[in-house]
């Protein structure tokens, strides 16, 4: 069965580029320009792996990213972080907000790819209720 | 029981237990534990005001006037309650130069001038001599009276016996006796006199006792109460009109303010009160209390005035007795003898306390200010030269006080029956009242001078005289009478107790009229007239200035002597053995081992000059020290340099006070500063930290295509086309964002090359529309143009304002709706400003944005599906370029509605000139 992955990203052409990789991968996707979008496409679309931007309009994407971690049924929902700031200190707010990994822009596409595998490949999520939209009406 | 001998022993036995205090008290201030520094010791001392006057004289006052007799006690308290600081402030200064009387008080005031404490000391010495015989009348007509007992006959008039059966004149003898033994057995640096003071206070309780005792006795026992007196003289015509405010003949309000001020001026400047008020106090903080205890004391010694004369006049029938004898002859009519005998005790207690004091007070005026200066000053005594002169001055004092009582005596003789105990105190008054204006203003006002002083001084003595002594001696039959009816050489309106026409009023109101206006007016016209010297500022300084010194006043010492000299020289007023103590606990205290280490330095010299003013007096010091210690002759600069010391250290703290404050304003500013420093630091970085962000992001996107393409040559064309046309598109975006940020660096910086020149606004604008033509076409939006046929030129740089309407241009196409997009152009002049104006039907903005949107980095969100390709600085740069020429960049927007963005330019000052302008087309 396919991973989803939704991509919360406001930028096109990042987007346009996401969107390759992660098909090329096997993913199922949704996009979402801004982080309202994004919330409400976490909630339906029930992806196993959200790819964040911080910089979101709307609702930032740490924003984002802690309402997901205080949903208990999105307990499985891996985060991926995205940010075009490269400071320790946004890496440790990313981190603080619920992220499960952490990318800096300009990113390597093999290891996005990669990490991307990664996550939804821990057997931790398989074990998580309410995880793929088999178990939703 | 009461015969003479007994009296005599009864008088000589009290006088012998105030002798005993005094032992004893000297021997505690000896041992270091002074039974004198303490409120209560002092508050009583101050009650010497009380002489015999108070104690028989205002019974006998108010016998005649009624409530008249308190002014004289209001004055004083009000002195006490109201005045405490002006005392405060003489007792500091006093401390501080170590001054020794009134004289030499007011002398130091002025310059040190030996002139003004000579002239202080005369007219003390003349003006107290009243007040003297007056205690003299009161105790040698109490000893007669009650001698006469059981008898209460009036003693006879004074001079119409031979002197040497006069009871005034021994009593005279005997009380300079007692007061040589009092206060001249030894001399010390600092005139005070603790047995003495000590003496006092305990005299002051006996004739408090006394009189209470007479009052309780004659309210109580003789009558039922003072009820029932007042209610008894309520029913006599001539005493109930003694119960008015007003009181009898002499009540009028004029006499009442008069009587009031002329009292709490005698308070502070009767040389006795100056005294015990100012010379021997021992603790300023005693002030304080004393300004309650005394008036206390005021109070309780008046309670029973009234009663006491109601009850003589019920009690004896009219013209027989005396009312100043009231208190006397009331226990002696009711053969109450010992009572009788108390009474004796009281008043010759008050009136040996009040001639101890202010002869030894004017013993040392006469010795300090008048004798040893001219002593000094004549050189055929060659009195600089002596060895010791200690004893001298002993005996030069000694000799005053005996002058002093028998010049009282005679006056007594001459003056004292004219007039009643109560008039003779108040010409006392009146002459130590002169002495206010030199003093008071001489505490408060810098500007007063020598010559002020002398001529208030003169004047308002001069006034007294002829008011107040000339009369006095005139009534006595001693001048002819017609002086006083008709006035000198018949001049009637020079009359003396009717000056210049002044009439209805009392003598003594008239009198001090009369004189407090010359002696004011002269003191101030002298004062203003002639320049201070400069020894006069520097004293005028220190006194003014009191508060503000710390430690000793400075000196204008100069030339430079032997400690030994100085030392000898002390010697020879205070001893050699006392003068080898002084300088040896000096020597110690300036941390030398023997006095011979001492440097003869401006310090010791001032040092020693102290220790003689202690002695000898301010003036008299100085000239002394002159001796050894030559002052050389300064340069007015240099004087002034020295003596304004005092101001110079006030006028240093206040400069310290403020640069305290601008260190404060410093400090603020430097932190402000800092503060807008860390905002800048932090919108730096904020900046930075933006680009960065800003550059990353086309970044990612070529990267990650370039990746795509890498990875992927199996890509079908079109797609590997549509990645490629992003790369590009992205990298172009990145070079635009860079040459902005490097382009905004350059303006922020002022590092940018402007090339100013007049411009046609018109020729840029259609240039302008001319180069986004094809952008617009191809966004399918509409350009339109309202331009005025003509503007006025303007100064700028043709690119840069190129550059501000590329963009507005290119951002008003961006938010329009391709198809139904309109942009319309407009441009405007007047004689000052030229304006253009860029309108679209787009989107619009946010009315929250409107302000945002000029800064840097900020794009707003738009509702197009593709997010405008800026960089989000082409409005920051676009408002800087136009702000640089001197205009204004803005916008008008409603969401929905499109924006207007406008800016206007100053028309070329060259151009304004001209005055020209065209319409709108």
């Amino acid at each position: 069965m396919a991973r989803r992955v939704l991509i919360a990203e406001d930028e096109p052409s990042i987007v346009t580029s996401l969107e390759f990789l992660m098909r090329r991968a096997g993913f199922e996707i949704r996009t979402a320009s801004d982080g309202e979008e994004a919330l409400q496409l976490v909630s339906t679309f029930r992806p196993h792996l959200v790819i964040l931007d911080i910089m979101l309009p709307r609702r930032s994407g740490l924003e984002v990213c802690r309402l997901i971690r205080a949903d208990a049924s999105l307990a499985g929902t891996r985060v991926l972080m995205l940010t075009a700031k490269g400071g320790t200190r946004d890496h440790e707010r990313g981190i603080e907000a619920g992220a499960d990994d952490y990318l800096t822009k300009p990113f390597s596409t093999q290891e996005l790819v990669a990490r991307a595998q990664a996550l939804v490949a821990d057997p931790v999520l398989r074990l998580a209720p309410g995880a793929g939209p088999a178990q939703s009406p | 029981m009461l015969q003479g001998w007994f009296i005599v022993t009864a008088s000589f036995a009290y006088i012998g237990l105030l002798f005993a205090v005094a032992w004893f008290a000297d021997r505690r201030a000896a041992m270091g534990r002074s039974v004198i520094s303490n409120a209560w010791v002092y508050s009583l001392s101050l009650a010497v005001y009380a002489t015999a006057w108070t104690f028989y004289g205002s019974v006998g006052r108010a016998a005649t006037d009624g409530v008249g007799f308190l002014p004289i006690y209001l004055g004083p308290t009000l002195t006490m309650l109201l005045g405490w600081f002006v005392l405060r402030k003489m007792v500091r200064i006093a401390r501080l130069n170590r001054t020794t009387s009134l004289a030499d008080f007011v002398a130091s005031r002025y310059g040190k001038s030996a002139l003004i404490g000579g002239l202080v000391t005369v007219i003390a010495v003349i003006g107290i001599l009243p007040y003297i015989s007056l205690q003299l009348k009161a105790v040698s007509t109490s000893f007669q009276i009650l001698l006469g007992y059981p008898e209460i006959a009036m003693p006879p008039r004074a001079g119409s016996m031979e002197v040497m059966q006069d009871t005034a004149f021994y009593v005279a003898l005997f009380m300079a006796l007692f007061a040589i033994a009092f206060g001249t057995r030894q001399l010390d640096a600092a005139e005070r006199h603790e047995g003495m003071v000590a003496a006092i206070a305990f005299e002051s309780l006996v004739k408090l006792l006394a009189f209470l005792a007479v009052g309780v006795y004659v309210a109580f026992f003789m009558y039922d109460g003072m009820g029932d007196i007042f209610a008894r003289a309520a029913g006599r015509p001539d005493l109930e009109v003694l119960m008015t405010p007003l009181g009898g003949a002499a009540g009028s309000y004029a006499s009442w303010v008069w009587l009031t001020v002329l009292s709490m001026f005698a308070i502070v400047f009767l040389p006795r009160q100056f005294q015990v008020a100012v010379i021997e106090n021992t603790d300023e903080r005693h002030l304080r209390r004393a300004a309650w205890l005394f008036p206390l004391y005021m109070l309780a010694i008046n309670v029973f005035v009234l009663p006491i004369a109601f009850g003589g006049v019920l009690h004896f029938p009219p013209g027989q007795v005396d009312a100043d004898t009231f208190v006397l002859t009331l226990p002696m009519s009711q053969r109450a003898e010992g009572l009788a005998l108390l009474v004796f005790i009281g008043g010759l207690s008050a009136a040996t306390g009040m001639v101890i004091v202010e002869t030894i007070a004017l013993s040392t005026m006469v010795c300090n200010d008048l004798v040893m200066p001219l002593l000094l000053r004549i050189r055929a005594f060659r009195l600089t030269e002596h060895r010791d002169l200690s004893s001298l001055v002993l005996d030069i004092r000694r000799a005053a006080i005996i002058t002093l009582l028998m010049g009282g005596y005679f006056y007594y003789l001459l003056a004292g029956e004219a007039y009643a105990l109560v008039s003779i105190g108040l010409v006392s008054f009146a002459a130590a009242a002169q002495f206010a204006p030199a003093v008071i203003g001489g505490l408060y006002w810098r500007g007063a001078t020598r010559t002020g002083a002398l001529a208030g001084l003169l004047a308002g003595f001069s006034v007294w005289t002829y008011t107040l002594l000339l009369p006095a001696f005139a009534k006595s039959g001693w001048l002819g009478a017609e002086f006083l009816e008709r006035g000198p050489f018949g001049i009637e309106l020079l009359r003396p107790t009717q000056l210049f026409g002044l009439a209805g009023l009392d003598q003594i109101t008239h009198a001090m009229i009369w004189s407090m206006i010359a002696n004011v007016g002269a003191y101030i016209v002298g004062s203003v007239i002639r320049r201070q010297s400069a020894a006069e500022h520097a004293q005028a300084t220190l006194f003014v200035d009191v508060y503000q010194q710390t430690g000793e006043p400075g000196s204008s010492w100069r030339g430079a002597t032997s400690a030994s000299a100085l030392q000898t020289l002390v010697g020879r007023f205070l001893g050699p053995a006392r003068a080898v103590e002084l300088f040896t606990a000096y020597a110690r205290l300036r941390g030398v081992k023997s006095v011979d280490e001492l440097e003869g330095d401006r310090e010791l010299v001032r040092f020693a000059e102290l220790q003689l003013a202690g002695t000898i007096g301010a003036a008299s010091a100085r000239t002394m020290v002159a001796t050894v210690a030559q002052e050389e002759p300064l340069g007015l600069e240099e004087v002034m340099t020295i003596i304004d010391e005092a101001s110079q250290v006030i006028a240093y703290s206040h400069r310290l006070e403020e640069q305290q404050q601008e260190l404060e304003a410093a400090t603020r500013e430097l932190k402000a500063a800092n503060e807008r420093l860390k905002e800048l630091d932090r919108l730096k970085d904020d900046f930075i930290s933006t680009v960065t962000h800003e550059l990353r992001t086309p970044l990612t996107s070529i990267r990650a295509f370039s990746e795509i393409l890498h990875d992927n040559p199996e890509l079908d064309p079109a797609e590997r086309q549509r990645f490629l046309a992003l790369v590009i598109r992205e990298s172009e975006r990145l070079t635009r964002l860079i040459n902005q940020v490097l382009d905004l660096a350059k303006i922020e910086s002022g590092l940018a090359e402007w090339r100013t020149a007049e411009l046609d606004m018109r020729e840029i604008v259609l240039e302008a529309m001319n180069a986004t033509s094809a952008i617009f076409k191809s966004r399918g939006v509409t350009l339109e143009a309202r331009l005025a046929a003509s503007v006025p030129p303007v100064m700028a740089d043709r690119d840069r304002l190129m550059q501000v309407l590329l963009n507005l241009l290119s951002n008003a196409s961006k938010f329009c709706t391709p198809g139904t997009g309109r942009v319309e152009v407009r441009l405007a002049g007047d004689a000052a400003t030229v304006r253009v104006d860029v309108q679209d039907n787009g989107v619009g903005i946010a009315r929250e944005d409107l302000a945002l949107i000029f800064e840097k980095f900020r794009q707003v969100g738009d509702t197009l599906t593709e997010k405008p390709a800026g960089t989000g600085l082409g409005l920051a740069i676009c408002r800087r370029i136009v702000g640089h020429f001197g205009g204004r960049l803005w916008v008008q927007s409603e969401p929905g509605q499109g924006s207007v963005f406008s800016f206007v330019l100053p028309v070329s000052a060259a151009a304004a000139g001209a005055g020209r302008l065209s319409a709108n087309a």
